[in-house]
């Protein structure tokens, strides 16, 4: 697969590799991503994987553009086989419906299915996280089951909790911290995503496998 | 060395360079709205680039001394006072033990950079001292300064004597202006839009809309139209990019923006000149948009930055 390489400003650099959601072109994202980050690229600031882009951060006052993309194109060869290696697998318990999960009966009807089967659907497939982004640690994660498919919210919530799962369209996400929000609301974990005093302020990385696990 | 908030009226932050290495899990850069002025705060208080300085927008702050102390003060829309005195910007000063330092908004221009010798030292988060008023952390405990706030700082680098009045010259700033015409390099979704379009971004004023902060700037005057749809699979985003969504109102990223967005970018401001956009002050400024190449935007940017070497010690 080879990427398009294009510059977004004199300062970032965009790596496309396709332009769908699909979980092969975003395991290349991540590649690309590591092999940056193993690489020490004087100059190179940090990456930020997309569900189809990799964007690059450099400091145009110590490497050019050309220069930049020289080096990410020597990268390009080993992507395949950092590909295929196995991502980390986290799990995450979640209590489905309830307060914290308000819409799991709505999103059970508009899916002409039962709860049961929703919470089975939905705990049952093993995630990708695709990309992380909106608030801090939120992890876009695809792709859900075609059965249980959702729109978002009409008008989206002005206050949902930190630690609850939500469905919309094609992804499931987890609300990092207290935030506006417009997607259904199923169920909530007690796990921290994101806390910025800890030495590991993140639950999720770019690129993990996630694995809900029912909670009663 | 410590600085004490006495009075405030305007918006005032604690930033350093920006929280960088964690945009991937979706945590905003921050950092300075005119990175030019913070660099030149610091580089005229003997600091390394990177220390942490108050930032101050929209409206007046006083500070105390509480010791002797070198400040700089940087920037574009503020008046400076020291005691008893008027000083000009982009100088450093001498500054006792028991003195006020009162920094008094202009009707032009926007932001003002206060660097103290040693630099602001609050706890860092994320590897960082800029302050993420959304997601409360950074700086002062995540907000804005307030009343009888004390800041503060590190060792200064050299003596007080030897790091007072120091001076940047005129010739070295950017074209700071009430109606900038600021770079842009095309792209990557310029043929999102239909050719009218682009001529019309290239060629019509913009003034920032009043519902602008540290996010993002909207712009009003002409809207641009998308051939198709207006949105995209989201991506990486970078401060100056320039977002389109459907209704055609250009909205340009700023210090505090998402780390990725899923609206079209007809373009992104050069570096250079994202410190005379960044000065545009809402409904008042008109702004007009050129075309520059990532080369000559890169050239541009390394002379402006060079600049920062011609700060003048005076005897």
């Amino acid at each position: 697969m080879k990427p398009r390489i294009v510059p977004l400003g004199d300062s970032s650099v965009l790596v496309q590799f396709g332009d769908e959601i699909d979980l092969t072109i975003n395991q290349c994202v991540h590649a690309l991503a590591n092999l940056i980050a193993n690489s020490l690229f004087n100059g190179v600031i940090e990456t930020v994987p997309a569900y189809t882009t990799l964007l690059v951060h450099y400091d145009p006052l110590m490497l050019s553009f050309t220069q930049l993309k020289d080096h990410l194109r020597a990268q390009i060869p080993q992507i395949e086989e950092i590909r295929s290696q196995k991502p980390r697998l986290v799990e995450v318990p979640v209590i489905y419906g309830g307060e914290l999960g308000p819409d799991l009966e709505f999103v059970a009807s508009h899916c002409d299915l039962r709860v049961e089967d929703v919470i089975r659907i939905h705990s049952e497939k093993i995630y990708t996280v695709y990309m992380m982004g909106f608030t801090p640690g939120f992890p876009y994660m695809g792709k859900l089951d075609d059965a249980i498919i959702m729109p978002r919210l009409e008008t989206p919530r002005t206050r949902v909790p930190a630690g609850t799962v939500a469905i919309a369209c094609s992804q499931t996400g987890i609300y990092s911290i207290e935030s506006p929000g417009g997607w259904q609301l199923i169920g909530w974990t007690p796990l921290k995503l994101f806390d910025p005093a800890s030495e590991s302020p993140f639950l999720f990385s770019p690129g993990d496998e996630v694995k809900f696990i029912v909670e009663k | 060395m410590a600085l004490e908030v006495i009075e405030v009226s305007g918006f005032a932050t604690i930033q350093d360079s920006g929280r960088t290495g964690w945009r991937r899990f979706g945590v905003p850069a921050s950092g300075p709205m005119d990175a030019f002025a913070f660099r030149a705060a610091n580089a005229l208080a003997g600091n390394t680039p990177d220390e942490a300085v108050i930032e101050i927008g929209l409206g007046d702050v006083t500070f105390r001394a509480l010791h002797d102390c070198i400040v700089a003060v940087a920037g574009v829309g503020y008046a400076l006072s020291i005691y008893i005195w008027d000083f000009p910007l982009w100088s450093s000063y001498y500054v006792r033990a028991g003195w006020t330092i009162r920094l008094n908004k202009l009707d032009s221009c926007m932001w003002a950079y206060l660097a103290i010798s040693g630099g602001v030292q609050t706890q860092p988060m994320l590897g960082s001292r800029s302050t993420y008023l959304r997601g409360h952390f950074g700086g002062r405990d995540g907000r804005q300064l307030q009343v009888d706030d004390v800041l503060k700082s590190g060792n200064p680098s050299r003596s007080l004597n030897e790091l007072a009045a120091r001076t940047l010259p005129a010739e070295a700033l950017p074209a700071y202006s009430d109606n900038p015409t600021v770079d842009v390099i095309m792209g990557p979704q310029e043929k999102y839009f239909i050719n009218e379009s682009i001529a019309t971004f290239m060629s019509q004023e913009y003034t920032v809309s009043n519902t602008s902060d540290r996010m993002g700037y909207r712009l009003d005057g002409a809207a641009l139209r998308h051939r198709g749809k207006a949105e995209l699979i989201s991506e990486g985003i970078t401060m100056g990019a320039i977002q389109i969504p459907s209704n055609g109102q250009p909205i340009v990223m700023m210090a505090d923006c998402p780390t990725t967005g899923g609206y079209p970018k007809i373009g992104t401001v050069a570096s250079a000149d994202l410190p005379l956009f960044a000065q545009c002050v809402p409904n008042k400024s008109k702004i007009r948009f050129r075309e520059t190449t990532v080369a000559k935007a890169q050239n541009k940017y390394r002379a402006l930055m060079d600049g920062l070497d011609k700060i003048v010690e005076s005897d």
